[in-house]
């Protein structure tokens, strides 16, 4: 078996478990309703962790997604309420602020060699920042093409809603695998994840590559942005602090090495829904405090971190062993 | 397949079957940031455990996202009621009307929305004027006629409790000229500037002799500033009267030792009521007002405040 296959698998099994266990508990999760509840509260979480896959595997980190997410809701919140521009053009404006933000930061972190870390670090504190100079308020939305998207849902069956933001985190999944798995530039992604002098070697426009990589990230925290805004109805500076590291840790979960270059997007995805499901676990109890939901995600982390260590020695032996 | 879903459906009827029986109230607390809220949480627990109510409780460490997804889950889960002391104003309409579809009452504690009304059953609170007022009244009771240069601490610049419990205390001052209003600092609701504002305060007073009274916007800020007068060999409580709003363990300690002589509540039993109007509707229907205050009562050294302090000091303040 394929060794790089096997944390997807883990990731899937745990899953698993975890969807029994709930049953078992507490039969009614597994109807349409907490389907719905899963994909409509985890939307705006998957869309990011979506871009965040694509920076790990490529062996980098982006701490910025989630004051990113925290200042497209404060902007478009203000511009709808200043400006009068109808919601689709502002929408654009966002992608288009957000995406060459995390384009200068891959453009830095290329041209000035800097660590990831340190780049987008600066860039959660410049997000964050500017999210406060729009407004310091909470903002409503109130916008009759807002309260469309936000009625968008189709009623399953057993009442469960599936929601636009819903399908639009689901649909990011799958344009996310598309271009991690077959274009050049996800090769290119996974090449720069296994090393840049052999991804140099092997013909990649680093330069390029990271440029993109960071701006495709940017890219889907503006999106996730907009989900958000969808979702709450509303843009404030304090919101998501801290997604940037719940990102990682699913797509952690979900299989990905934190080193880079192995990996899926689809794990990713299994991740957010593993999370989402030990937060419902835990509303359903309601005796558990809820940050036990942070017990369990450190110590799936930590199993995980324990796995790919075991998986790498595993593979070097084989590969030395190969040599002798 | 159809057996299957058949069961699955048996099982979730019972469920909600057995839940019409003992019923289950979903509650999504903001956080446990202050000691007024960890109060607010074990008395809605006292309080579901005493009326046989099930109650689910999931804390959202201050993120509105895990407040929706926890009141979203409750509504999976078919629960009979949702309380919710939500973290902003905004952003509620959502899943407000969700719940309403799926016919499930919800009751505001402690904070507002700027939801349409009809989106939620009643919302419990106290009126933070009232507070300011109730203190007023109470000073103006106690020194007559005499003149009185009353000293001023108010909580964090700009926040809703530092503006209305200052109005409400101006307003119950109004109308009586001996009582006068003659420094006032922000204190930023902690025990530490209480206590660093009050010497300033005592300082620019004659060492405190021109003093008549401090009303403090919390309790916390006039234990620091008892402190600053002691340290200023002056006698709080005597010297200079203590008046405050919040009434947490540790003025009644003050007060049992005579060291200061006003606290007006705002209690934390915001569920009482809350539980309350939801029997009534439970019952027949009736539909409660949009907001229910709280009683801002007014505690003095005759209310037993050795008392007070015991039955207070296990609530998590």
């Amino acid at each position: 078996m394929n060794p790089r296959l096997l944390p997807l698998y883990a990731t899937i099994a745990i899953f698993l478990v975890a969807c029994v266990i709930c049953y078992i508990q507490f039969p009614y999760m597994l109807s349409t309703r907490v389907l719905g509840n899963l994909l409509t509260d985890n939307a705006y979480l998957g869309i990011v962790a979506v871009g965040m896959t694509v920076v790990i595997l490529s062996g980098g980190i982006d701490l910025s997604v989630g004051s990113v997410i925290a200042f497209s809701g404060v902007f478009i919140a203000v511009m709808l309420r200043d400006t009068g521009l109808p919601a689709p053009v502002v929408f654009v404006l966002l992608l288009i602020v957000t995406t060459a933000f995390g384009a200068a930061m891959g453009g830095l972190i290329h041209g000035l060699a800097m660590p990831p870390f340190i780049v987008t670090l600066a860039g959660m504190f410049l997000a964050r920042g500017a999210a406060y100079m729009l407004t310091i308020d909470s903002v409503p939305i109130d916008d009759p093409f807002y309260e469309m998207l936000r009625k968008a849902y189709y009623l399953m069956p057993g009442k469960g809603r599936l929601t636009l933001i819903g399908m639009v985190m689901l649909l990011s999944f799958a344009v996310g695998m598309v271009i991690a798995h077959r274009t050049r530039f996800g090769a290119s992604v996974y090449a720069l994840g296994g090393g840049e002098n052999t991804a140099r070697l092997m013909g990649v426009q680093v330069g390029r590559t990271t440029v993109g990589i960071y701006a495709f990230s940017g890219f889907m925290a503006g999106l996730s942005g907009i989900v958000f805004s969808v979702y709450t109805g509303s843009g404030y500076p304090l919101a998501t602090v801290g997604t940037e590291l719940t990102a990682i840790a699913a797509v952690v979960i979900g299989g990905t090495l934190l080193t880079g270059g192995s990996g899926f997007v689809f794990g990713t995805f299994i991740g957010v829904m593993t999370m989402g499901l030990i937060q419902t676990y835990i509303v359903f109890d309601g005796t558990l405090s809820s940050w036990w939901t942070k017990i369990v995600i450190g110590g799936l982390l930590l199993l995980f971190i324990v796995l790919q260590k075991g998986l790498l020695r595993l593979t070097s032996a084989r590969f030395s062993g190969g040599l002798a | 397949m159809k057996l299957k879903t058949l069961l699955a459906s048996t099982v979730a009827m019972t469920f909600i079957g057995l839940a019409a029986q003992a019923q289950t109230v979903g509650f999504s607390q903001i956080g446990s940031e202050s000691g007024w809220r960890a109060a607010e949480t074990t008395l809605t627990k006292q309080q579901a455990e005493e009326r046989g109510i099930d109650l689910k409780f999931s804390d959202a460490q201050q993120k509105q996202e895990n407040q929706i997804a926890a009141i979203r889950s409750f509504i999976a889960q078919g629960v009979d009621a949702i309380l919710l002391a939500p973290v902003v104003a905004t952003g509620w309409d959502s899943v407000l009307e969700e719940a309403k579809e799926a016919e499930i009452p919800v009751v505001l504690l402690d904070r507002r929305v700027d939801s349409s009304d009809d989106l939620y059953l009643t919302a419990v609170g106290s009126d933070l004027v009232h507070e300011g007022k109730v203190a007023g009244e109470w000073l103006v009771n106690e020194v007559g006629d005499a003149e009185c240069r009353v000293v001023e601490l108010q909580g964090t610049t700009g926040s809703s409790p530092a503006i209305d419990r200052k109005t409400g205390f101006e307003e119950g001052i109004a109308g009586h000229d001996n009582i006068e209003i003659v420094r006032s600092q922000t204190g930023d609701f902690t025990r530490a500037q209480g206590k660093e504002v009050m010497e300033s305060f005592l300082q620019a007073e004659n060492g405190g002799k021109d003093i008549c009274a401090l009303y403090a916007h919390n309790d916390d800020m006039a234990v620091g500033a008892i402190q600053a007068i002691k340290e200023a060999g002056l006698k709080p409580g005597e010297d200079i009267l203590i008046v405050s709003i919040d009434a947490v363990p540790d003025i009644f300690k003050a007060m049992a030792d005579g060291e200061a002589n006003a606290t007006v509540e705002l209690t934390p039993n915001m569920a009482g009521p809350a539980f309350d109007a939801l029997d009534a509707y439970w019952k027949d229907g009736t539909m409660p007002e949009k907001f229910i205050q709280t009683e801002s009562k007014l505690y003095t050294p005759e209310d037993d405040p050795a008392g007070e302090y015991e039955s207070r000091k296990d609530l998590g303040y």
